[in-house]
């Protein structure tokens, strides 16, 4: 049996996996919150993210790869640890030793990549559409008019007009913060990293798992409320 | 005080097994857990019923042979004591207790509650020892001078009894608990150096061969371990394993 298939190394690397998508998450929220402060700002980082070619054909697939990676990984160990015991206990308090948050991130897992599913169709699949389909790198309202700005701003806003979307959002990230409240500390554990600075880490960590999927539900929240008519 | 065991009972290891329902009259706060199934035992043995068949052997907590998974937790719900160290006291007059196997896919059931563990003494078989050389020129252990810190750490891997509530505990019937302390305890020692590579590699192969699950830091082994084996173990585990694969 190779390193390929051992368990460890599977591990490893469903943490390095986490790890990355856990920086880019502050990359992302990072920009987001942008809109909130000054959409100027916002539209000119969009704008760089979407036509730089270092972030579009390096970093973009780069990402891909580490979401697909990690979902799959982490059904391919779900079954192998689900096989693991073949018959159930009559009665088990998984309560009595672990977190929810630890015993489910299978269901936390699967509420993001379904929230993924939704994150594409609102946001990458059109921009991929105009960019790629129709040939407008422009990032222009009306790309005929260099007068009409940059569309990115108000494609955001547009998208948290619907009180339901904004709902499935919130949902989302509170899931998110599930999931990073056991990944995150937990990707430590599973690199090897266990010494004196792991208590400090892991207070980190649970500060971001909460910060950041808060931050996330703050700026969709902001961007509903603030377009209802006053 | 009075209780209705709900207890797995099967016949053999090929046979399906189901729950049965024991009411028992008469148990003490201060009988053990295994006292009181030695009781029930005899009342069935009376009435010419089969017994209850159960691991155990020191009765002292030491020995690692008992096991038994009690209202979904191995060992029961007092914690860093086994079974056999699990007093009567903790439960209720009128409680109703669930007794099942450890289950593990790697932990087959004998017959009854009794579990075959020897996929752990593969593991520890695969490389969970020193080769020393009984030629004369062996050099006392106790002339090796060792930090302190890492004495201590080596031994508190060492008290792991193998008794398997990691692996009963754990969502994922993960075995890296146990097999960390053993990598642990010769990865801390000088004496472990010699064959620290094809330790670790060897021996979590052969974890991964006999169908445990894979650790997801759920933390469930090290609270229902009845020695209080510390997760730093499965850390160091992984440390040794990412660097034994770097080596070759």
């Amino acid at each position: 049996m190779g390193i390929i298939s051992s368990s460890i190394a599977r591990k490893v690397a469903m943490a390095l996996s986490g790890l990355f998508l856990v920086f880019f998450l502050g990359q992302h929220f990072t920009i987001n919150l942008m809109s909130v402060f000054s959409p100027d700002t916002f539209n000119e980082t969009s704008h760089f993210m979407g036509t730089n070619p270092i972030v579009q054909f390096l970093l973009q697939p780069v990402l891909i790869f580490g979401v697909v990676f990690h979902f799959i990984m982490g059904f391919i160990l779900e079954i192998r640890n689900r096989n693991a015991r073949a018959v159930k206990y009559a009665s088990y308090k998984g309560s009595a030793n672990a977190s929810w948050a630890s015993r489910n991130m299978i269901i936390s897992g699967l509420v993001i990549l379904a929230f993924l599913g939704l994150h594409f169709y609102d946001f990458w699949a059109p921009e991929l559409n105009v960019k790629y389909f129709k040939g407008d790198m422009s990032g222009l309202i009306d790309p005929d008019n260099v007068n009409s700005g940059f569309r990115y701003y108000e494609e955001l806003v547009h998208k948290f007009e619907s009180p339901i979307r904004v709902g499935i959002y919130v949902v989302a990230f509170l899931l998110l913060a599930v999931h990073l409240w056991h990944g995150f500390a937990s990707s430590f554990q599973s690199v090897g990293f266990n010494n004196k600075y792991s208590v400090a880490l892991t207070k980190f960590a649970k500060v971001y798992a909460i910060v950041i999927p808060a931050g996330f539900i703050f700026i969709a929240l902001y961007l509903h409320l603030n377009q209802l008519p006053h | 005080m009075k209780l209705n065991l709900k207890i797995w009972r099967q016949a053999d290891a090929t046979s399906k097994g189901s729950i049965q329902t024991y009411p028992i009259d008469g148990v003490e706060g201060d009988m053990s857990f295994l006292e009181m199934l030695d009781v029930l035992n005899e009342d069935l043995i009376n009435k010419g019923d089969e017994p209850v068949v159960f691991d155990h052997d020191c009765r002292e907590g030491i020995c690692g042979s008992c096991s038994l998974q009690i209202n979904g937790e191995p060992h029961g719900p007092d914690r860093l004591v086994t079974t056999c160290q699990l007093h009567m006291r903790k439960f209720n007059d009128g409680d109703t207790i669930t007794i099942e196997p450890f289950r593990a896919k790697a932990f087959p059931v004998v017959k009854d509650l009794m579990i075959d563990r020897s996929s752990f003494d593969r593991i520890q078989q695969a490389g969970g020892y020193v080769s020393v050389n009984t030629s004369g020129n062996t050099i006392d252990a106790n002339a090796i001078p060792i930090e302190k810190e890492n004495a201590d750490d080596a031994f508190y891997a060492a008290t792991c009894i193998g008794c398997g509530a990691c692996v009963a505990a754990c969502k994922n019937a993960s075995a890296m608990l146990f097999t960390s302390a053993k990598v642990s305890q010769y990865a801390l020692l000088p004496q472990g150096q010699v064959e620290a590579t094809t330790r670790v590699l060897n021996m979590v192969e052969q974890m991964d061969k006999e169908g445990f699950g894979n650790c997801t830091n759920t933390g469930a082994c090290e609270v229902e371990c009845p020695k209080g084996i510390s997760l730093e173990n499965i850390a160091r585990m992984n440390r040794e394993y990412l660097s034994a694969s770097l080596k070759g």
